[in-house]
C-alpha cells in the first residue's frame, strides 16, 4: 500500500517509472571473524615490587640486583634501584630470577589432556587431508591436569595449542592464557590472531597413504595443498569482490574461510615440517600462493637452512635433543638452536609435549651449553629470546607480552635459582599482574576439577 | 664410524690388564650415595676400580688423566630401558626391533634383539650412558620376556648379563593383554608359575637326561643355569596348559627366584597385588617398575623389601593408573626406605636413556620446593648408577666407583646433574670410547653454511 503511495506519488511528477534508479546491490555484510570471543578478563593483582633480583627483560638485556614493578596486571617499570611505592607487596628477589613468562608455542594441552583416554583424545580430525575448518578450540578440554603442571613446574603463562599434525590443514590453533577457566573462551588470549597449522612430511601421508588415499607420497602431500590453495584463492576472489560490489552474499564455506584468512594475512601459519628440503618446497609454495609462514614447527633440520630461514624471516619452533624416533627426525642434532639463533633467525624452544612443557627452561639450558662448546657464546639473557620474546613473535602477540617492556602485560616468573638450571624452579608466577602460583602458598595452585577428590588432590606435582 | 669401531676393537686387543690410569684432581662422585668429594683420585687397573676418593695414591708407572675443574663419576645406568632395540621408531621398516607379535612369550631373550652399532647406543654413550637394563615389550601376552643387562661400549660385545630378568606386565598393559581385567592377569601369571612347576616337577634332572639323549650332539651346550634349555625335551606336562613347553620352562627360574622378576605396575592398589604374590610365591625375586602411586604404599613396599626402578618425574595423571603421580614419588619411597632407582618406563624408552641425568637433578630441586620431597644430590646421582645395578643383583659389579667395580667412568665437564654438562670422557670396563655420532658429524658438516667449492656431501 505504501509502496504503492509513493510511486503514485512519483508519477505525479512524471518521474516513476523512467527517473527510477537500477536497484542498488545490497550493501555487503561482514561475516563475524570472531564468533567465539575471548572472555578472559584478568583477575585481581595487589603493586607487586620485587626487590633485587637477576632480571632477564626477554629483549636480551639482563640486570643485576633490578627492581621491577607490575601493578594494574602490566609491567609497570624494570630498573636497578627503584623506590618502591605505597601499599606495594615488597618481595625479597635477592639470589632469585625474574623472567618474562614462559610461552609453549606447540602445544596439545586441551585436546590431548591427560588422562590420554580415547574419550578425552580431540587432536586430529584425521578424515580428511585438509581440515581448516576445525578449530582447535573446540576440541580444548579447560580441565585438562596439565595446564596446572606447565604453569606451577614450567613457568608458562601462555601456550598456543594446536590441532594434530595428521593432515595437511590440521586446522586453527587458539592462544590461551594458562588461567584456569570453566570455558576456553575464558582463557583464549585477547586479541591473539588465529594460527592455521599445516604439516608436511610423513604424517599426512602415513595417515591418508595407508587408507588408499591421497595423499600417499611427499609428491602427494604437496599437489593435494597446492590444490588446496588454487581453491582458497578462488573463493577469497569471490568474497573480496563480494565485500567490495556487494550483492548476493557467497555461500559460506568454513575451510576457505580460514584459507582465506591466511591469504588475507589474519591467520598465521605453524608449519609442521622437519626436513630442511621440505621447508625450502613449503616457502617456495607460501610463495606461490602468497601467504607467509609465521614458524616451522619441529624443525630438526633447520640448521642446514639457517641462512635461508633468516632471509625469510621465519622462526623454527625446536627441541633441544629429541631425535631419531621417526625417520625425518634423523639428522636432528643438538646444536639446532644455536645454529639457527647464530644465522640470525628466529629461535623457538617447543615441547609438543605435556611434561616437557614442564622444562623448557632446561631445554633452552641445554641448546646453550652445546652451542656454547661448539663455540658460539650465547650469553643466559640472550637465550632467554628463545623463550618469551620468540614465541610471542611468531604468534603475533609480542606487542602484548614476551618481554617485560614496561606497559606489556605482567606475564612474569620469579625462579628460585637460575632459570639455566635442573636445580631451579618457579617460586611465584604471575600473569596479567594477578599472582596465579605461589609455591610457599597450597591455596595459590590451581587443581583441576578432574582431580578433586582423587588420589593426590592438591599435592604438590 | 666404522673405523672408529675397528680402532676401538683393535684396542680391547691389547690386555686390559696391562692398563692402570688414574684420573686426578676431579670432583669425585662414587655413585654410592655419598657427597661429590673435591680434589679426588680414581684409580683404575685391568679394567676395574682399585680405588677412588680423596687421598688416594697413584701407582708408579699408572697413566695419568687430569680431571682439574672436571667431575668424575660412575658411569650412568638405565634403570629400565629399550636401549639397542630400535634404531628409529616409526614408519622405518626394518630397524625396530620392540615388536613382539610372534607365539612365544616368557621364552623370549631380548639379547638377539639387540644391535651395539644402533645410533641409539653412541647417542647416549656420547653422554655418559655406560649400561642399561634392557627390557622386551610385552605382545600378546602378560609376559615379555627375559631382560638383559648390555653396556654401550663400541663394540659388538654388548652383554654384560643375558637373561637377567623375565618382565611382566599386571596393569593397564597386563590387563589389556589378559583379556580386559587385572583379575584375568593375575590369574594367567599364577597359572604360568603352576605350569612351570609342574614342568619343572616332571622335567627330568639333567644328569639323567643326559643318559637318555640318544646323541649328545644335539643337546644344546648350557653355559648359564637360567637358560631354560635345560628342561629337555622328554620333559612331561599334564594336557591343563596355556603356554607353551618352551615359555613355561622360561618361567623355572623365575619360580626358582634365579632369575629376577621385573612387574610393571602404576597404581597403588596393584602394587599391593604384587607384594602379595611374593607371600604366595616367597622365592620370587620382585622389582617393581613404574610404581606412580608408590608413594601411597611406601611403607608397605619398604616392609617387603622390594626395589623400584621408576620414572623420575611423571606428574601427570595420564592415565587412571596414575592419578596420584607426582614428581615427589621416589623422594617420598626414599624417605620410607624403599630402594628406588630411576628407569625410563614406556616413555622414549628406545632413545632418551640420556635424559635421566637431567630428571636427578630435578630431583634434587625438589628439595627446595615446600611440600614437596626431593632427594639428596649424592641419592640422585647412585639412582642412576648404583641403584640400579643393586636392583637387579649386580651392585657388586656395577655401577658405584667401589673398588672391584667395572670400570665404568664419565669424566663431565661440570655437574653431571645439570643437563648442560657434557661427557668429555667416558670409559667402559676401563676402556676410552670414541664419543662421535651421526648427530656430530651432521655438526661438524653444517657448522658453516656459507657454499664452498664443492657440496656439503664432500665435508667429511
Amino acid at each position: 500500500m505504501r509502496l504503492g503511495g509513493v510511486c503514485a506519488a512519483a508519477l505525479a511528477l512524471g518521474a516513476c517509472a523512467s527517473m527510477q534508479p537500477k536497484p542498488k546491490p545490497a550493501a555487503p555484510i561482514r561475516i563475524n571473524e570472531d564468533p567465539y570471543p575471548s572472555t578472559y578478563e584478568r583477575y585481581p593483582g595487589v603493586p607487586t615490587f620485587i626487590r633485587g633480583a637477576t632480571i632477564f627483560d626477554g629483549d636480551g638485556h639482563r640486570l643485576e640486583r633490578g627492581d621491577i614493578l607490575i601493578a594494574d596486571g602490566v609491567v609497570k617499570a624494570v630498573e636497578p634501584n627503584l623506590m618502591a611505592p605505597e601499599g606495594a607487596t615488597v618481595i625479597d628477589g635477592t639470589g632469585k630470577w625474574v623472567t618474562p613468562g614462559i610461552i609453549d608455542i606447540h602445544s596439545h594441552l586441551g585436546d590431548y589432556p591427560s588422562p590420554g583416554v580415547q574419550a578425552l583424545s580431540d587432536g586430529n580430525e584425521a578424515t580428511s587431508p585438509a581440515r581448516p575448518e576445525v578449530w582447535a578450540e573446540h576440541s580444548v578440554w579447560p580441565q585438562d591436569p596439565g595446564f596446572s603442571r606447565a604453569l606451577i613446574n614450567g613457568g608458562v603463562t601462555t601456550l598456543q595449542v594446536l590441532p594434530g599434525s595428521a593432515n595437511l590443514f590440521g586446522g586453527r590453533s587458539v592462544v590461551l592464557k594458562n588461567v584456569p577457566a570453566r570455558t576456553t573462551q575464558g582463557m583464549k588470549f585477547p586479541g591473539a590472531p588465529y594460527g592455521l597449522k599445516m604439516a608436511c612430511g610423513e604424517n599426512p601421508k602415513r595417515v591418508y597413504g595407508s587408507k588408499g588415499n591421497m595423499p600417499q607420497t611427499r609428491m602427494g602431500n604437496i599437489a593435494y595443498a597446492r590444490a588446496v590453495w588454487i581453491k582458497a584463492q578462488a573463493y577469497k576472489r569471490k568474497w573480496d569482490k563480494y565485500y567490495r560490489n556487494g550483492g548476493d552474499m557467497p555461500e559460506r564455506d568454513l575451510a576457505m574461510e580460514t584459507l582465506k584468512g591466511v591469504l588475507d594475512g589474519k591467520i598465521l601459519i605453524h608449519n609442521h615440517c622437519y626436513r630442511a628440503d621440505e621447508m625450502a618446497i613449503m616457502i617456495d609454495m607460501s610463495k606461490e600462493f602468497g601467504y607467509k609462514i609465521a614458524a616451522f614447527h619441529h624443525a630438526v633440520e633447520s640448521y642446514k637452512i639457517a641462512d635461508i630461514l633468516a632471509r625469510e624471516g621465519i622462526c623454527s619452533a625446536m627441541w633441544a635433543d629429541w631425535y631419531g624416533f621417526k625417520m625425518e627426525a634423523y639428522d636432528a642434532i643438538k646444536e639446532n638452536i644455536p645454529f639457527v639463533h647464530n644465522s640470525g633467525a628466529c629461535a623457538i624452544v617447543h615441547s609438543d609435549d605435556p611434561n616437557g612443557i614442564q622444562r623448557l627452561n632446561q631445554e633452552a639450558a641445554k641448546a646453550l651449553a652445546d652451542g656454547r662448546r661448539a663455540g658460539i657464546n650465547i650469553s643466559e639473557e640472550v637465550a632467554w629470546e628463545w623463550l618469551s620474546r620468540n614465541p610471542a613473535k611468531a604468534l603475533g602477540i609480542l606487542d602484548k607480552t614476551g618481554t617485560l617492556a614496561v606497559g606489556k602485560m605482567a606475564d612474569v616468573v620469579l625462579w628460585n635459582g637460575d632459570p639455566f638450571s635442573d636445580y631451579s624452579r618457579p617460586e611465584r608466577v604471575w600473569i596479567d599482574g594477578a599472582e596465579m602460583y605461589d609455591a610457599n602458598n597450597p591455596k595459590k595452585r590451581p587443581v583441576s576439577d578432574f582431580e578433586l577428590g582423587q588420589p593426590g588432590e592438591g599435592d604438590v606435582k | 664410524m666404522r673405523g672408529v669401531i675397528a680402532a676401538v676393537l683393535l684396542a680391547a686387543a691389547v690386555p686390559a690388564s696391562a692398563q692402570t690410569f688414574a684420573i686426578v684432581n676431579g670432583i669425585v662422585a662414587k655413585g654410592d650415595g655419598s657427597e661429590p668429594i673435591p680434589g679426588g683420585t680414581v684409580v683404575v687397573r685391568n679394567g676395574r676400580v682399585v680405588a677412588a676418593g680423596a687421598g688416594v695414591r697413584v701407582p708408579a708407572g699408572a697413566q695419568v688423566i687430569d680431571a682439574t675443574g672436571k667431575w668424575v663419576t660412575p658411569g650412568i645406568i638405565a634403570g629400565f630401558s629399550r636401549l639397542g632395540l630400535s634404531e628409529v621408531d616409526l614408519s622405518a621398516d626394518g630397524s625396530d626391533d620392540t615388536g613382539n607379535n610372534g607365539p612365544f612369550s616368557a621364552a623370549i631373550d631380548v639379547v638377539p634383539s639387540i644391535n651395539p652399532l644402533n645410533s641409539t647406543v653412541a647417542v647416549n654413550r656420547a653422554d655418559g650412558v655406560t649400561r642399561a637394563i634392557v627390557a622386551p615389550v610385552a605382545g600378546k601376552s602378560i609376559f615379555a620376556g627375559q631382560g638383559a643387562v648390555i653396556d654401550t661400549g663400541a663394540d659388538m660385545d654388548p652383554v654384560t648379563s643375558p637373561r637377567k630378568f623375565q618382565f611382566v606386565e599386571l596393569g593397564e598393559t597386563g590387563k589389556d593383554k589378559a583379556g580386559g581385567s587385572r583379575s584375568s592377569a593375575h590369574a594367567l601369571f599364577r597359572n604360568a608359575l603352576r605350569e612351570a612347576a609342574e614342568l619343572r616337577r616332571y622335567a627330568a634332572p639333567i644328569s639323567a637326561a643326559r643318559g637318555d639323549t640318544p646323541d649328545e650332539r644335539e643337546r644344546p651346550v648350557i653355559r648359564n643355569p637360567n637358560e631354560s634349555r635345560i628342561y629337555g625335551p622328554d620333559a612331561r606336562r599334564s594336557e591343563d596348559v596355556l603356554l607353551t613347553r618352551f615359555d613355561a620352562a622360561a618361567l623355572v627360574p623365575v619360580l626358582q627366584g634365579r632369575q629376577y622378576l621385573l612387574v610393571h605396575v602404576e597404581r597403588a592398589s596393584d602394587i599391593l597385588q604384587v607384594l602379595a604374590l611374593k607371600r604366595d610365591f616367597p622365592a620370587l625375586k620382585i622389582v617393581l617398575v613404574g610404581a606412580s602411586e608408590g608413594w601411597t604404599v611406601a611403607d608397605r613396599i619398604a616392609r617387603a623389601g622390594v626395589p623400584v626402578i621408576a620414572s623420575a618425574v611423571n606428574d601427570l595423571p595420564a592415565s587412571f593408573e596414575q592419578l596420584a603421580a607426582t614428581q615427589s614419588n621416589v623422594g617420598r619411597m626414599r624417605a620410607a626406605g624403599v630402594n628406588v632407582s630411576i628407569g625410563l618406563i614406556d616413555d622414549n624408552d628406545t632413545r632418551y636413556v640420556f635424559e635421566e641425568r637431567q630428571y636427578a637433578g630435578n630431583l634434587v630441586a625438589l628439595t627446595k620446593i615446600p611440600g614437596a620431597t626431593g632427594v639428596s644430590w649424592g641419592d640422585a646421582l647412585a639412582m642412576i648408577t648404583s641403584k640400579p645395578a643393586q636392583a637387579i643383583g649386580l651392585g657388586g659389579e656395577l655401577g658405584s666407583l667401589a673398588p672391584g667395580r667395572r670400570a665404568d667412568l664419565v669424566i663431565w665437564s661440570g655437574d653431571p646433574l645439570e643437563g648442560s654438562s657434557a661427557a668429555e670422557q667416558v670409559y667402559i670396563d676401563g676402556i676410552r670410547q670414541p664419543l662421535d655420532t651421526h648427530q656430530t658429524r651432521l655438526r661438524d658438516r653444517y657448522r658453516y653454511l656459507p657454499r664452498r667449492d664443492l657440496p656439503e656431501a664432500y665435508r667429511h
